[in-house]
């Protein structure tokens, strides 16, 4: 946070401009895990673009001793890949820093800034030297930046090797390749710059019980394990990975070896109209089914999770929200589908959302998913987002519990239907707004007509004002409880502290670190990190308990405030909005500088400090 | 169906079908479609053939969009589970629901605006999936519920009650499921109960989809001088080409078939349909032939009805997906989760 050198050990950033297809993804994977397996914290995230190949993509790698995950805002140091976003990319290293470049090709603007380090390496030459064929040399050319890097920062080449051998564990001969690739660009570091940096990698041992991994995976996991059986999707960036993995997942662990036969159900359906009838249509047939999407799907899937409220169908949504509004940036982040989940299809309509902020929660959250929509007989909506679904977060590993056991909520069986001398579907005997319902095929005494026309609470059609208004009421009484056994916020808060930040999902990480930071600037603030829709009775609270509210999330309108507006007795006065609808992950220094641009802490009057470009410098 | 209530009590004397049951236990609420509705012979129909088969009530799945097709699956089979979904996508609730218990009987039923228009996307790739079903499109040409628009069945120079003319071209179903790849596509008339029960007995047991355009006239806003779907016109203009006799597995063939003009296809359960033609040339078991012969005689505007093609040996969408006999609903937990040694194994990988 100055102007002197950078000079941190496991505490930088390191950007990786390329150009998307040019196989820079498994050297950038490579760097990042061989961090971690540092025992260094990381976090890598992937900026690329909607195309196959061609257009500029980045790759973002923070190593912070500290645990920081989030992005910071700054980059320390730039290895410059593509011609075409030289001129950006050098503006973009912090003072001290370093860039990396290709220097086959002279690059005279590169060296216009004094108070970086350029460092040249003939990548492409010494990889048309090495390898043939167009196709080899364009790969080994990014796999060779990585070497470099490894000698620069001190990378473990041994730790490199293995996980490249790993990574090819069936193609041997691609290790030996890869390698060459790698001791090329290290080789040449070593007799050219002054190796190591100041910023160098130092074994620690902060990564041990953690895992990499992404949040589509993760949530794929839930899935699995929480014995969804049907999953029926449309293709849309950025959720296809997590459909994509839950049937790895399943070919490797739920196919039987004997008959080859598959205990799960993978549809593509022809659209996300048809993906959310499959899911409602097998979860009212008693099956766990689930859909994966991103906002135009949402908005694809409005009438059928209205028809799903009112008929009280259970169904599980996973929304991956990238940029709106239409087909907005479908590679880049955004937290901006809370509205529309929330409130989806027309009429009365509230759907619980539940709002994981990273991988580890996308697995738990997956499997509460199905535990709720069962118990509540009515749509799920996981609120994932780019960032969070398509990045390798570091985080705990995750558990599974053996003797959890699915709650498949208020299902009458034949033997329960039989005492009964008539079952009716949408009474409410047990007073919690929760109807019992019954499953096709198990008993005639049971049968039923689910319907999105107006019913009574005997299940049969019905256009009575008082018959329609009981069960639309009794609907409003199950939201009340719904509101009892949805997660509740996680609060970080000491007595006497009456500022405080509201956020939810993705932003958790960078928040954590802006606390940190804000702290150093003495200003103190609690946080609140709402979990689900609706609300629990301690959002109300925590509100209630402040002066001052940042209501941090990652879009335009602010629809995180709006909800609590709505939903809560909060004064609207009292919520300050600090919002991130960038496409890029929101930043600690962006939320740092959001809340000291309103409060002005007594060190910083003196210090004069200067906010540029929503950093703090 | 009658709008009034029917008594309760069954008589003592009422005929009863393998499982004991009578006719009136596969009956359900009591109609409210205009009196003299084809879609409630279509009900009968189903009732018939539905009480034949000797099917579980529980067993029977009825499934639906919008409109007043859709609200006859309330009108039989009330021992069986009913889904009123939303306009035009049915299809994908059956998907679901056949894809979470394969081994109940799935029945939708439809229109022509549910199917042919707001359903059109969804009723194809039904068709594609072969997804295991009886569809019957109860087909008016007309819409009823918002009072007389022209659906997408609906002929040229067909004339509205109005006096509207119809000028685009009509989209046909039978056609559409033929070139599609349906392995069951038949044609009748509401009115033509003893060529329509046998054809609900055969989709009903053929595996895969199995199409049944229904021609029913609309008594309100269709059945007028000028309509090409009334009941006159119909009449007149109907032509069965292949009669269905449908013989269940237990059943012996008795009837005397003259040589040459019967053809015997054996279904997947070992029940029977036999084929008669009642036009030689025609051939119900070839897509190609009987597409182009079906095509020449509507330019002379006739309807062809019957089963007009089948070709029983399609792969279901269950026999791709290579999902086991036992039903995905009720497979036992510990044959879905892993366990905990298992996420161990998989975590290794993300180290």
């Amino acid at each position: 946070m100055s102007d002197t050198p950078v000079s941190r050990v496991n505490d930088f950033v390191i950007k990786i401009a390329t150009v998307n297809g040019t196989g820079s993804a498994s050297a950038n994977t490579l760097l990042m895990k061989s961090i971690f397996r540092s025992g260094v914290p990381v976090m890598g995230k992937n900026y690329f673009p909607s195309n196959i190949q061609g257009l500029p993509t980045w790759y973002e790698i923070r190593v912070s001793r500290d645990g920081y995950v989030a992005r910071s805002g700054r980059v320390d140091v730039m290895v410059a890949m593509n011609a075409e976003t030289y001129s950006r990319d050098v503006k973009e290293v912090a003072p001290g820093g370093y860039l990396i470049y290709d220097s086959t090709w002279p690059r005279p603007a590169l060296l216009k800034r004094e108070d970086v380090t350029v460092l040249g390496v003939p990548l492409a030459r010494m990889c048309n030297e090495s390898f043939n064929g167009v196709r080899t040399r364009i790969l080994m050319k990014n796999i060779c930046y990585a070497g470099v890097l490894a000698a620069l920062l001190e990378l473990d080449l041994q730790r490199i090797r293995e996980m490249l051998a790993q990574t090819y564990a069936k193609k041997p001969h691609l290790v030996e390749s890869n390698m060459q690739a790698i001791q090329l660009g290290y080789s040449y570091a070593k007799a050219n710059f002054p190796c190591p940096l100041p910023l160098r990698i130092e074994a620690m041992d902060r990564t041990a019980g953690n895992i990499l991994i992404d949040g589509n995976t993760a949530a794929a996991l839930g899935c699995v394990f929480a014995g969804a059986t049907v999953a029926a999707w449309y293709p849309i960036t950025p959720s296809t990975s997590l459909m994509d993995a839950y049937k790895a997942f399943c070919e490797r662990t739920r196919v039987d070896a004997a008959s080859g036969r598959r205990n799960f159900a993978f549809i593509q359906a022809e659209d996300e109209l048809a993906a959310i009838g499959m899911v409602i249509g097998a979860s009212w047939n008693g099956a766990r089914a689930f859909t994966a999407t991103s906002g135009p799907g949402i908005s694809l899937m409005n009438e059928f999770l209205g028809l799903a409220y009112y008929a009280e169908v259970p169904a599980v949504v996973f929304d991956v929200q990238r940029v709106g509004p239409s087909t907005g940036m479908p590679t880049r982040t955004q937290q901006c589908d809370l509205m529309a989940a929330a409130y989806a299809s027309h009429g009365d309509t509230r759907h619980v959302c539940l709002y994981p902020s990273n991988p580890e929660e996308c697995f738990y959250m997956a499997v509460q998913a199905f535990d709720l929509a069962e118990r509540l007989q009515t749509p799920i909506l996981v609120m994932s987002d780019l960032d969070i679904g398509m990045n390798d977060w570091m985080c705990r590993d995750l558990k599974w519990d053996d003797a959890y056991r699915p709650d498949r909520g208020k299902v009458l069986g034949a033997a329960e239907l039989e005492p009964l001398e008539k079952f009716h579907r949408f009474l409410d005997p047990d007073g919690d707004g929760i109807p019992y319902r019954t499953l096709p095929g198990v008993s005639a005494r049971g049968a039923y007509f689910a319907r999105g026309s107006g019913h009574n609470q005997y299940g049969t059609y019905t256009e009575d004002a008082a018959e329609y208004q009981a069960v639309v009421d009794r609907l409003l009484r199950k939201w009340g409880t719904a509101a009892k056994l949805v997660p509740a916020p996680v609060i970080q808060a000491s007595p006497g502290i009456d500022i405080g930040i509201v956020s939810l999902g993705s932003c958790d990480g960078a928040i954590r670190e802006a606390i940190d930071v804000l702290g150093r600037h003495g200003v103190s603030v609690n946080y609140m990190r709402v979990r689900s829709f609706p609300f629990t009775e301690q959002v109300g609270k925590f509100l209630a308990g402040h002066r001052l509210l940042f209501v941090v999330e990652q879009n335009r309108d602010a629809q995180l405030r709006s909800l609590l507006t709505l939903e809560t007795e909060v004064a609207k006065s009292k919520l300050r909005s600090l919002l991130h609808y960038s496409g890029l992950p929101i930043s600690s220094s962006f939320i740092v500088a959001g809340v000291l641009g309103e409060i002005r802490p007594p060190q910083l009057q003196e210090a004069k400090p200067r906010l540029t470009g929503g950093a703090l410098v | 169906m009658t709008f009034l209530a029917k008594p309760k009590v069954a008589h003592p004397s009422l005929p009863k079908n393998a499982i004991g049951l009578t006719r009136r236990q596969y009956e359900g609420a009591i109609s409210t479609l205009c009196a003299g509705c084809g879609h409630d012979s279509i009900t009968a129909a189903l009732v018939e053939a539905c009480w034949g088969l000797s099917l579980e009530p529980q067993n029977v799945v009825k499934l639906s969009g919008i409109g007043c097709s859709s609200k006859t699956t309330a009108y039989f089979v009330s021992g069986g589970h009913g889904f009123n979904s939303v306009h035009g996508r049915m299809p994908s609730i059956a998907m679901g629901a056949n894809a979470a218990n394969r081994r109940l009987s799935y029945i939708g039923v439809s229109g022509d605006g549910d199917t042919l228009s707001i359903g059109l996307g969804q009723f194809c790739h039904a068709i594609r999936r072969n997804l295991d079903m009886l569809y019957i499109i109860e087909n008016n040409g007309v819409y009823g519920l918002t009072k007389g628009q022209f659906s997408a069945s609906a002929d040229i120079g067909t004339k509205a009650r109005k006096g509207e003319t119809n000028y685009q071209p009509p989209i046909d179903p039978v056609l559409l499921a033929m070139t599609l790849g349906a392995g069951f596509v038949a044609r009748s008339f509401s009115g033509d109960k003893r060529q329509l029960v046998p054809l609900i007995e055969a989709g009903l047991r053929h595996k895969g989809f199995a199409l049944i355009d229904v021609l029913s006239p609309c008594v309100t806003f269709n059945d007028h001088e000028g309509s090409t779907k009334s009941y006159a016109y119909t009449r007149e203009h109907y032509e069965p080409a292949v009669h269905a006799d449908f013989i269940p597995p237990e059943r012996e063939i008795t009837a005397d078939y003259p040589e040459g003009e019967a053809l015997p296809v054996v279904m997947h359960d070992g029940s029977r349909i036999v084929l008669r033609k009642c036009d030689a040339s025609y051939d119900p078991t070839s897509r190609s032939a009987a597409s182009t012969f079906i095509q020449e005689r509507m330019k002379d505007g006739e309807y062809l009805t019957g089963l007009l093609l089948l070709e029983p040996s399609g792969r279901d969408f269950h026999d791709v997906n290579a999902t086991p006999d036992e039903p995905l609903n009720s497979l036992p937990f510990e044959k879905l989760s892993p366990g905990s040694k298992a996420l161990e194994n998989i975590l290794s990988r993300y180290r």
